[in-house]
């Protein structure tokens, strides 16, 4: 598959991607016979030293429109906001002066006793709200994905059931949000109904405006995107891989801890990077659902950024960003998802 | 979408109604003497500002009159800063608050008001021009209006110390706030901003997240528990920071709040709910709880008010035909019309006078004299706000406003504070 991926990045005619990937492993040296490796309908392509030239700007130029958009709007924005990290700012304006104050500020307070070092507390409780969430949509991904592949036989059926999994995602983010708070209130839905069939006395308080209502809502939003990919993998797997692990005596619970687990890892992988990516940088949930009195880093950066402290949002967003990055690492580590794909 | 210039028509559609337009122009100039702007091509002005002041009714109401259209632009308090200081040519008329002006009038992006050009300039309350309620000074303590309104000259980055012909902004609401409460749930009478931290209403109370404002909030509590009496509560030292922040911390470790908010309709919705029933709050946020029949009261606290003020100020990159409709729209909003809208709704409008002529002598009574009212009081929207009898909390405008005791405010050490307003958020 991996010739096939790369191929696709120079999106190329045939021939071309062919001679491309010539070039590629020959283009140490020029001299190689060209030709040879080259379709024989192109008849320039037998020329060596001349062709090789063109080929390689035509290859850049089919990859320079999205290079381009990357670039402009990515790689410019990114390496602007790493340099505004490193400036000063007043109420309004910034001042183009190189210090590191911005990247101190986080640690700030660190090592000066209990409930100072507030940054840092608060990569840590976004962390632990990733790790959480992370957890749930992977117990409630991996089971719906499991069910509708392996235990819906028709393919319409399988096909209903999925998009009935995608019907929330018809009504807006927030909506889907906010619809919780009447749910869970003090005198909301929850509440009403436990207090007035006698189990409780007094209404529970933390289930709305607490940590267990950010999860919450965290595992409503985001588990449809640990559902598709699992669902994708599992509906990949060779059935008969299945049978050849009853036939040889596994249990239901052994075939899917020693066959469908393993061969799901990509899909759990790209669910998991989804969803951790989204609890990262999430300051709308942790808002409405927290009442605004839980911390997280892009709450914290999108305040920073309303005061016009941009320094100190743009540091913030850099250390958020290398976190996430260094977690994404870590996670393609345990899957080569170039192969599996 | 609607561009000044005089593009063909394809269509054709309107060529006519253009046509119209330009003879009822020409004929406006023959009669009135001058030139219009409307009445030459239709001008659109982009008007930024927070959803609360942006009412549909006062965009129609002034296009019904002049032809010119307002299109609304609602963020965020801190938004329309941020949008003046880094974006200036994204609006051609701001509503901001007078605090916001010490961030935005040293870029240099608005442009001092020309009083000779504003007909009703003199008329305005002597709050803005003196820090005057019927002759009486009022608290200045935080930004003042008075301490931002002049400029020496239009593009000047400094504020003057003395009135000159040039004012940063035209006042257009303000108001002074205090903590809203659930009178039948508290049951019992609310005289002190210390009430706000009292654990009577643990898990009860609310308090805003704009740092600017809530830290305000926070200062009152702290002075009224006599825990320390600030020098300058719009002002306050890092050490006074500190002192404010960590008795709000203390207040949340103990479980006081049930919710900070941000936005107006999420203080309606802890209000309504019950989730809340004592928290700070804002006037038309008062008003709102109670048009769903739900008691709410906007308490009057021995200790004053809060007060804040907002008003319009013009880009610097505004000229011709736009500057032209945007002072006509603000001498067209100091004329009365939506003076009295918004005395209506519980604010209070810039130029008394004019408000007065277009309201109704029980409404006047009831709104800005503290009396009793002689027949039931509706909102603009015609919701019924009180009842005949009724009197408004806090009484007439010279008790409500001549009881201020600070304003909104932005700190020199304003870095520092929203720093340690994390901290507060964060505990």
């Amino acid at each position: 598959m991996s010739s096939s991926r790369r191929s696709d990045l120079t999106a190329a005619p045939p021939d071309l991607g062919a001679a491309v990937l010539a070039v590629r492993q020959y283009g140490a040296a020029p001299h190689t016979d060209l030709g040879a490796l080259a379709a024989p309908s192109h008849p320039a392509a037998s020329l060596p030293g001349r062709v090789n030239r063109p080929k390689h700007v035509v290859a850049w130029l089919q990859a320079a429109p999205l290079t381009a958009v990357f670039v402009v709007f990515f790689l410019v924005p990114l390496v602007l906001i790493a340099m505004v990290s490193f400036w000063q700012a007043t109420d309004y304006e910034l001042i183009p002066a190189f210090t590191a104050q911005s990247y101190l500020d986080i640690l700030a307070g660190c090592g000066a006793g209990e409930g100072s070092c507030v940054m840092l507390s608060t990569y840590l409780s976004t962390l632990k709200f990733s790790l959480l969430t992370w957890i749930f949509t992977t117990l409630i991904g991996f089971t719906v994905a499991y069910f509708l592949a392996f235990h819906v036989r028709s393919t319409l059926m399988q096909t209903v059931l999925f998009i009935l999994c995608t019907v929330p995602f018809w009504t807006s983010n927030v909506i889907r949000m906010i619809s919780w708070i009447p749910l869970l209130g003090r005198n909301g839905l929850v509440n009403d109904v436990l207090v007035s069939s006698g189990a409780i006395g007094q209404p529970i308080e933390w289930l709305l405006f607490s940590d267990f209502s950010v999860v919450l809502a965290f595992v409503h939003l985001y588990t449809m995107f640990m559902i598709v990919p699992i669902f994708n993998s599992m509906m990949r797997i060779d059935r008969a891989l299945l049978e050849a692990a009853r036939d040889n005596g596994a249990s239901a619970w052994q075939t899917v801890v020693h066959v469908i687990l393993p061969l799901c890892k990509t899909g759990l992988i790209i669910g998991s990077i989804f969803v951790i990516a989204l609890v990262m940088g999430d300051f709308v949930t942790v808002g409405v659902m927290g009442g605004q009195q839980i911390a997280s880093v892009g709450k914290v950066i999108q305040v920073q950024a309303n005061v016009l402290q941009f320094p100190a949002a743009a540091a913030n967003a850099m250390v958020l960003l290398a976190v996430v990055l260094l977690m994404i690492v870590a996670l393609m580590r345990l899957v080569d998802l170039r192969k599996e794909l | 979408m609607n561009d000044d210039h005089d593009q063909p028509n394809p269509q054709g559609a309107s060529a006519p109604r253009r046509r119209f337009l330009r003879t009822a122009g020409a004929a406006s100039i023959g009669v009135a003497g001058f030139p219009f702007v409307h009445a030459q091509e239709k001008v659109t002005l982009r008007y930024l500002g927070t959803a609360v002041n942006q009412d549909k009714k006062i965009a129609e109401k002034f296009e019904a009159d002049t032809g010119i259209k307002i299109q609304y632009i609602a963020v965020t308090t801190d938004d329309v800063t941020k949008r003046a200081v880094t974006a200036p040519n994204s609006f051609d008329l701001i509503d901001t608050e007078y605090f916001s002006l010490k961030k935005i009038i040293p870029t240099g992006n608005l442009l001092g008001i020309d009083t000779k050009r504003i007909k009703n300039a003199d008329k305005i309350t002597t709050l803005f021009t003196k820090g005057e309620v019927g002759g009486k000074k009022v608290g200045d303590q935080g930004t003042a209006p008075k301490k931002v309104m002049y400029l020496e000259k239009p593009d000047a980055k400094a504020f003057a110390n003395a009135p000159t012909p040039y004012m940063t902004l035209i006042p257009t609401v303000y108001n002074a706030d205090t903590l809203g409460i659930r009178p039948d749930l508290i049951k019992r009478p609310i005289e002190s901003w210390t009430e706000l931290l009292n654990p009577e209403f643990k898990g009860k109370a609310a308090i805003l997240n704009i740092p600017s404002i809530g830290i305000m909030d926070a200062a009152m509590v702290v002075e009224a528990t006599g825990l320390y009496k600030y020098p300058d509560k719009g002002n306050m030292t890092k050490k006074e920071i500190d002192l404010t922040i960590k008795a709000l911390i203390d207040a949340k470790k103990a479980g006081q709040f049930r919710a900070l908010w941000k936005d107006f309709n999420e203080s309606v919705n802890l209000m309504a709910s019950g989730e809340v029933v004592i928290q700070s709050m804002w006037s038309p946020a008062v008003t709102a709880v109670r048009t769903k029949g739900i008691a709410c009261t906007f308490q009057p606290l021995k200790e004053g008010y809060r007060a804040w003020a907002a008003g319009f100020g013009v880009p610097k990159t505004l000229s011709g035909k736009k500057a032209d409709a945007a002072y006509e729209f603000i001498n067209w909003f100091l004329d009365g019309w939506a003076g009295a809208y918004l005395n209506r709704q519980g604010y209070y409008s810039a130029v008394l006078e004019t408000a007065k002529a277009k309201m109704e002598p029980y409404e006047w009574a009831y709104w800005m004299e503290g009396k009793p009212a002689t027949s039931d009081i509706k909102s603009p929207n015609g919701d019924l706000l009180a009842k005949v009898g009724a009197v408004r909390d806090g009484g007439s405008y010279e008790a409500r406003m001549g009881g201020i005791a600070c304003w909104n405010a932005l700190m020199d050490e304003n870095v520092y504070m929203v720093q340690k307003w994390n901290e507060f958020v964060a505990a």
